[in-house]
Order: structure tokens, then sequence, then C-alpha cells
């Protein structure tokens, strides 16, 4: 995708990797009035992997993705994005109201001026991805709230970015909800490969999900612990009752407990 | 993919739900309601006609005569008086639509200047606060003076009365697009026109039309009391009312009243249905139809 507008790509710092797709350099954050969110945080998304951050609440997870998308200025350090056309899936679906699933699907596409055929055609594609076909033409308020989500990831695939944000997506959703979707959304990272950084407050939604999990202490956030995740994709449901699943998890919930002293 | 079944019964739910919640208490109670409270009101109008109007407040009775009466002679009487009424009625629903148009066309214009910069905000909307605040009638001798005291005067006097809904509820509207919205325009790089024009008016539509709502009645209002004050040219049905007044014509003058309560009634419903149809599909419509 070429047509996409970039958004501040920071101080693109000097060392340009071809495997990042996503990369912060001592990265700090403090706002006007003086909270300082972030405190010097370095780490990267490579392609084709999916990297999650836990932490407590209100340690500066969103405002990690605000500065890498671009929504929020005035960081300090260095940090820089191989593409700026990105996905960004917040917790609230935040659907137009008074668009349809159709039309709301296409909005980005709309916004940047693709024709109405091929708006058409990516849009389709999107809703059948996300299993919301026969839905097109419904208004959000009709929707469950696993329907929403469901929408606002198909708004989010329809410009086929390669790299994804996810600020606590399923965050709002019931258990299965949850599980079913985390399902879905790895069959879609298998299937279009992008890469993923990804925010849940989930550490088994974490590690099912994740090829690499972060760790962020409380505000201001650092990182500080990284876990690796072995498990080979596609990954089953029944991955969750493995005992190797079971272990990392225990030691991630130890390091975010310590996280949170 | 095959996940259908899983939203699907999601969806089945949430309808059960919504139906099962008001729809099955829509009882015989709240239907019948309404008739009963306009059946009262009918009863009391002929317990006054008859009775009240001399036992208790001591008046002739001609002042208050009986519902069939006054149907009957200002709807059913002579062509003449009919005609006035008709005419009157349809003129004074002109007054009130051709202000009502323009204060739209103004109001919403200044509140998207006003949505634009807080400062322009902060400019514009205390005087928007004073045209509200100011009682209209005192400036009857000055409207007056500058633009006669026909058409054109009532037909201000509307657009003043209903100017202000229409800004507020304008301005309220544009600027209720949630943070989560903007930037989702913000970050596909959507420009102010894109904004105002695919997030923040459709986002202002419900309270757009609230506005409109509210200010078709007051504008139905500004054009029957500035028929009062403004008595140049046609007659419309306020200074019908005052005119059946002076000539002792009761019966006719009730039947004026109705008029009148009728426009106002018929304008408000009209922009309701107008309301249900525009963001109906997609917005709870709250109020009666
Ligand atoms: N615009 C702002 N001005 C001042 N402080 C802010 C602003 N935005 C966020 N903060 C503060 O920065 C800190 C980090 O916020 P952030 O939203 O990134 O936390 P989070 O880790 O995403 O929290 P949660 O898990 O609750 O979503 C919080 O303490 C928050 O109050
Ligand atoms: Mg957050």
């Amino acid at each position: 995708m070429s047509a996409v507008p970039t958004p501040s790509a920071g101080d693109a710092g000097g060392v340009v990797d071809p495997a990042a797709a996503l990369r912060f350099q001592n990265v700090s954050m403090v706002f006007p009035d003086g909270t300082k969110a972030l405190d010097d945080v370095s780490f990267e998304v490579r392609r084709g992997e999916f990297v999650t951050i836990v932490g407590p609440s209100g340690c500066g997870k969103s405002t990690v993705l605000r500065i890498a998308s671009g929504l929020l200025r005035g960081a300090t350090g260095h940090y820089s994005l191989a593409d700026s056309n990105i996905g960004y899936v917040f917790q609230d679906a935040t659907l137009l109201p008074w668009r349809t699933v159709q039309k709301n699907v296409e909005l980005f596409a709309e916004l940047h001026g693709l024709d109405r055929s091929e708006r058409d055609r990516r849009a389709a594609e999107a809703i059948e991805l996300v299993g919301l076909k026969g839905f097109e033409r419904s208004y959000p308020r009709r929707l469950s709230g696993g329907m929403r989500m469901r929408a606002s990831l198909a708004r989010s695939l329809v410009l086929n970015p390669k790299l994804f944000f996810f600020d606590e997506p399923f965050g709002a959703l019931d258990e299965i909800t949850r599980e079913k979707l985390n399902e879905e959304l790895l069959r879609l990272f298998v299937h279009e490969n992008f890469a993923a950084l990804f925010i849940t407050h989930s550490i088994y939604e974490a590690v099912f999900l994740s090829t690499r999990v972060l760790v962020m202490s409380s505000r201001p956030g650092r990182l500080v612990a990284e876990f690796e995740v072995p498990f080979p994709y596609p990954r089953a449901d029944d991955l969750r009752f493995d005992p190797h699943f079971a272990e990392l998890s225990g030691k991630v919930s130890h390091a975010l407990r310590e996280a949170h002293s | 993919m095959t996940t259908t079944m899983g939203p699907g019964a999601e969806l089945e739910i949430r309808d059960k739900l919504q139906k099962a919640a008001p729809a099955g208490r829509a009882t015989m109670k709240e239907r019948l309601g309404p008739i009963g409270v306009f059946v009262g009101f009918i009863g009391l109008w002929y317990l006054i006609s008859a009775w009240a109007i001399e036992a208790v407040f001591n008046k002739p009775k001609f002042l208050v005569p009986p519902p069939h009466e006054v149907i009957q002679d200002s709807f059913f009487g002579t062509a003449k008086i009919r005609n006035e009424m008709f005419k009157g009625v349809l003129l004074s629903a002109e007054v009130a639509f051709l202000g009502l148009l323009i204060a739209i066309v103004i109001g919403m214009a200044l509140a998207v200047l006003m949505s634009r910069a807080r400062w322009i905000e902060k400019s514009l909307f205390p005087y928007a606060v004073a045209l509200q605040a100011v009682p209209i009638l005192a400036f009857v001798p000055l409207i007056g003076s500058f633009l006669g005291f026909n058409f054109t005067a009532r037909v201000f006097v509307c657009i003043v009365i209903s100017l202000f809904p229409i800004i507020a509820n304008t301005l309220f509207g544009l600027l209720s697009a949630e943070a989560g919205q903007h930037d989702l325009f913000t970050l596909h790089g959507a420009g102010k026109l894109k904004r105002l024009l695919k997030l923040q008016l459709p986002a202002a539509l419900p309270s757009i039309f609230t506005g409109f709502r509210i200010s078709a009645g007051l504008s139905v209002i500004g054009a029957v009391v500035g028929d009062f004050f403004f008595r140049q040219g046609e007659a419309g049905i306020g200074r019908l009312i005052d005119v059946y007044r002076a000539r002792n014509d009761n019966p006719q003058m009730y039947g004026a009243v109705i008029l009148a309560a009728l426009l106002g009634i018929v304008v408000f419903w009209l922009f309701g249905q107008l309301s249900r149809v525009a963001v109906g599909r997609w917005h709870e419509v709250t109020g009666q139809s």
C-alpha cells in the first residue's frame, strides 16, 4: 500500500534494520502536565513477529502504541516504522454508528480515495475473513460486542497493513468470545503474515498469541522482562492445557507481579 | 470461513433481549391513557362552560363556549370565517417555516464555524446565548422601525426566536464525536473537511434534528405572537385570535386558538418523523412520534 500518508516517523533513528517492522530506541515520554509515562523504552518488532506487552494498569502501554502510530507526539528518543500503513485496533470497536458494517469496513479505503469497486472488493474480503458475512448491512447498534470487534478487525484489515497495533481489543468481551477471537486472530496472523504489537492484561492471552511477551513496570513504564514463546504456529485451542504453556504463563505472571511493586 | 454461526447466535440473543424488554409492556393502559386524558379535558371544558364559568368564576357564560359550538362556528360555519381561518393558519405556517429555514441555514453555518476553533466558539457563543435570553418583545418597536410591521418583521421574529437551539444543538453534535473516532481519522491523515463531512456532521445528526424540532415549535410560537404585534398585511392566525376576541366572537376565537395549537403540534410531529427517517436506522430516536 502506498496511498497512505506518513504518520510522524519520530526521529527516524539511524540504523535501518530491514527485518524490523517497528523499532523503539530509548524512548521516553513526559506529558505536558509532568506525568512521566515512559522511561527509556527500547524494543523492536520484527516482520512476522507477534509481540505482546503486559503490564500494570496505567503503566504506559497504550502510550507506546500511540507514539508508534503517530497519534501522540512529543516523545524523546528514536522510533521508526518500516511502513506507515498500519492497522490499529482499539479496545472500543469505535465503529461509526451511522454506517453499516460494510460502510464501516470501507472507511479507511474511502479516506484514502480508493474507488468504489476496489473498496467493495476489499471490504467484502475482510468481512469474509472475520466471519461477518451476512451482516454487511447491519448497523453497529444491532451487533453484539464480539461482532463489533470483528467488524473493527475487518476495518483494520482493509488496507492490508503489514504491522498491526492491538490495544486490549478483547478486554471487554466474555471469556469464550475472547478465546474464540484469539484463535481467529491467530488464523489471520498466519494467513496474512503481518507483524503485531498487542496489549493485554491477560497473561494467557499474551502467551497463547505471541512469539514474544514483554513485561512493563508500573509508571513510568520500563520494559523489565522478556519471554520467548516457543510454540509453533498454527496454535490449537488445546495449547492452553499444555503443561509448557502453564509453566511459561507462570513465569510471566511472576514477572508481572514483580513489575507491579 | 464458517464462523457465521457464532455471530448469528449472538445477534439472535440480542434481538430477543430487545424484544423482550420494552415492546412487551406496551399495554392497554399506555394506549388508553392519552385518550382518557383527552376525554377528561373535553369534560372539564363542558363543565366550565356549562356551570363553573358562572357559578365559580362569576363571568358571563358566552366567554367559554362549549366545544361543539366552537367546532361548529369555526370550522363548519360561514365560508368567510372558514376561509379567513384557513388562510390565516397557512400564512402563519409560511412565516414559521420560512423563519425556521433561514434560522437553520444561519444557525448551522455559525455552529460549523464555531466548531472550527475554540477561540471562534468563545467569541460567538456568548452572543448566541444573549440572543436567547433577550426578550424579543422588547424589540418590537425596533424591529418595526427597521423592517416594517408586515411579513418580513414576523419572519424576523421567527428567525431570532428559533436560532439558538439550532446553534447550540448543532455545535454540541459536532463536538460529540468520540476521541477514538477522531483517532481513526487522524491515523489515516484525514483533513478538516473530510473530518467534518464524514465524522462530525453525521455524528451530529441526532442532535441537529433535536434542535430542528425545538426550533420548529418556537418558530410557530414566534409566528403567532409576532402576529399580535406586526399587524399590517394579511392576517395570520395570531391576529385572527385577537380580532375575534375584540369582536367578542368567542367560539371563533377558541377555534383560532385550536388551529394555532394544531399548527404547533403538526410541525413538532413532522420534525419528529423527519428525524426518525433521517437517523432512526442507527440511532434510538427518543420522544413520542
Ligand atoms: N494526555 C495525558 N496527559 C497526562 N497524562 C496522561 C495522558 N495520557 C495518559 N496519561 C497518563 O500516562 C499513564 C500511561 O497511560 P496509558 O494509557 O499508556 O496506560 P496503559 O498502560 O495503557 O493503562 P491501561 O492498562 O489502564 O490501559 C497513565 O498514568 C495516564 O494517566
Ligand atoms: Mg491502555
